[in-house]
């Protein structure tokens, strides 16, 4: 297994270690709903060094990065990130990923681990005599600082104005004495920062911060909160909700599938789709009756199979058991009840709106820069 | 960790408490500190009956789903009401309020199969120093020579 340049941190820090997409990862260190509150109430540090990171420069890495993606590469401006997809002929996603755009002519993409020597394959392929890609996962460490006390524990520690970065801008800034891209990115639904720093910088970073932190409650948070938070902002997680089986319309992301931009691999698939319409749909449920709906369970209605749960929880925000799950678009209506098959036994499940979790109006005053 | 004496051990991380024909069942606290928090649990009905070694119920933490073993077969006398609507009850005190359910005995030679304390205690302990081999046979593998090995408090 693989490890991050933070394992003796979490070995030090006491946490439960896992396996994840080949990754000896920290799944927890005190205990996940603890730390899945405090980052909605306080703050949280994750190590998602695990994340790959390619970089694609050169004259024509716009026009490339088009034609690989689903989004509108192009309106995005230097020094923002943009949440985007790469699809494969048929329509089916290969990877969810974040660009950001360094200059004019150089992207740097975040993958999931998952993917990473997958994606940089397929992207090398079709970059070949148009631009340079470069898989530079082993160079970085990426850290994601989350929280409504995230701004404030990061103020101290650097002297760029990182409070003024709008969501989904970065800058370079030193933070701690350490070079770092910040970006006001994350994968929990509060505000907060993803810090990607050089990784043998990557420890010092850490303990920087969360003795920064320490103050305002900052606690190292594993992946078992990691997926509760995003689960209840209903975002999606490769491997489950999304595959190369699912487009981005069945997942409920037309938002960043951008038609009008030209073309794009997988374009054709997905206008015909747009056209005849989706035969399924990602919706959200919540379990009316006790039990916890999980991926792989089936979905019933009137004894007929028409969905499948791609992952559940209990909702440590909310207190109710959650799930995504496809469903036979014709099912897809709010509302709808039907049946989840949890270990033999059908447990009634309804479709509500997302995301689950909706975040709390801070009543601290924000204080100047 | 606790273990506590006159409470029966299954491999599969269960205790039986024995008073006279009636066997209470829960998990060990070895057991719901390796589920992490629970929040969900799944118990049979009264009388029903659990099979030795088969599964009677489940418990539930926010990442995944456990099957709880019966050490011991038997009717189903009485349940742990508590528990649906407080799971972490196991999490906070495993032995105590965190039983699960009551079952009569139907054949005590079940017992035999069991562990004591004592003995229960080594099993977990083998068991730990069996994931720390595991691990150190990585970290040897591992060429970072900043792996420091004072984990496992």
């Amino acid at each position: 297994m693989k490890r991050t340049p933070l394992f003796p941190a979490h070995r030090r820090a006491g946490a439960k270690m896992v396996e994840f997409a080949g990754w000896e990862m920290p799944v927890q260190y005190q205990g996940v709903i603890e730390e899945h509150v405090a980052v909605r109430n306080r703050a949280g540090l994750f190590d998602v060094s695990h994340m790959g990171e390619i970089e694609i420069r050169g004259p024509g890495a716009t026009e490339f990065c088009q034609s690989i993606t689903t989004n509108d590469v192009s309106r995005m401006k230097i020094s923002h990130a943009q949440y985007n997809l790469l699809l494969n002929e048929s329509g089916g996603v290969i990877d969810d990923v974040i660009f950001y755009r360094l200059e004019p002519d150089v992207y740097f993409i975040c993958v999931n681990a998952s993917n990473s020597d997958k994606d940089f394959a397929w992207i090398q392929d079709r970059a070949a005599g148009k631009v340079a890609a470069a898989n530079v996962s082993a160079e970085y460490a990426q850290l994601a600082l989350q929280g409504p006390r995230a701004e404030k524990i990061l103020r101290p520690l650097t002297a760029s104005a990182l409070a003024e970065l709008k969501s989904f801008a970065f800058q370079f800034a030193d933070v701690a004495g350490i070079r770092c891209l910040v970006a006001r990115t994350g994968y929990t639904g509060e505000d907060g920062f993803e810090l990607y720093c050089n990784s043998g910088q990557a420890d010092r970073l850490w303990s920087a911060l969360l003795e920064a932190g320490a103050a305002d409650g900052l606690v190292p948070v594993g992946l078992g909160a990691r997926d509760t938070l995003r689960l209840e902002m209903a975002y999606p997680l490769y491997g489950h909700e999304l595959d190369e089986s699912t487009t981005p319309l069945e997942a409920g992301l037309a938002w960043v599938t951008k038609f009008s931009k030209g073309d794009f691999i997988g374009r054709e698939v997905l206008l015909r789709q747009k056209e005849h319409g989706v035969e399924r749909k990602l919706v959200g449920l919540e379990m009316l009756e006790p039990g916890i709906a999980r991926g792989g369970y089936h979905l019933f209605k009137n004894g007929v199979n028409i969905g499948v749960v791609t992952s559940g929880t209990k909702s440590p925000s909310l207190g109710k058991a959650i799930a995504l799950a496809y469903v036979a678009a014709v099912e897809a209506a709010l509302d709808n009840v039907f049946d989840v098959e949890i270990r033999g036994r059908k447990i009634p499940a309804k479709i509500v709106s997302l995301p689950f979790y909706r975040r709390k109006a801070q009543p601290e005053v924000q204080g100047g820069l | 960790m606790e273990f506590p004496e006159g409470l029966k051990y299954s491999k599969e991380h269960e205790w039986v408490l024995v008073e006279g024909n009636t066997a209470t069942i829960g998990i060990t606290e070895f057991a719901q500190e390796e589920l992490g928090d629970i929040v969900y649990v799944e118990l049979p009905e009264v009388g029903e009956k659990v099979v030795k070694d088969d599964p009677f119920g489940a418990v539930e933490s926010v990442k995944a789903v456990s099957d709880v073993y019966a050490p011991v077969s038997g009717a189903v006398l009485e349940i742990n009401d508590i528990l649906p609507d407080n799971p972490e009850t196991i999490n906070d005190d495993p032995y105590g309020d965190g039983w699960m359910i009551r079952v009569e005995l139907s054949d005590t030679d079940d017992l035999k199969d069991l562990m004591d304390a004592e003995e229960y205690a080594e099993y977990v302990q083998q068991q730990k120093e069996n994931d720390e081999e595991e691990d150190e046979d990585e970290e040897d593998e591992d060429e970072e020579p900043e792996d420091e090995e004072d984990e496992d408090k």
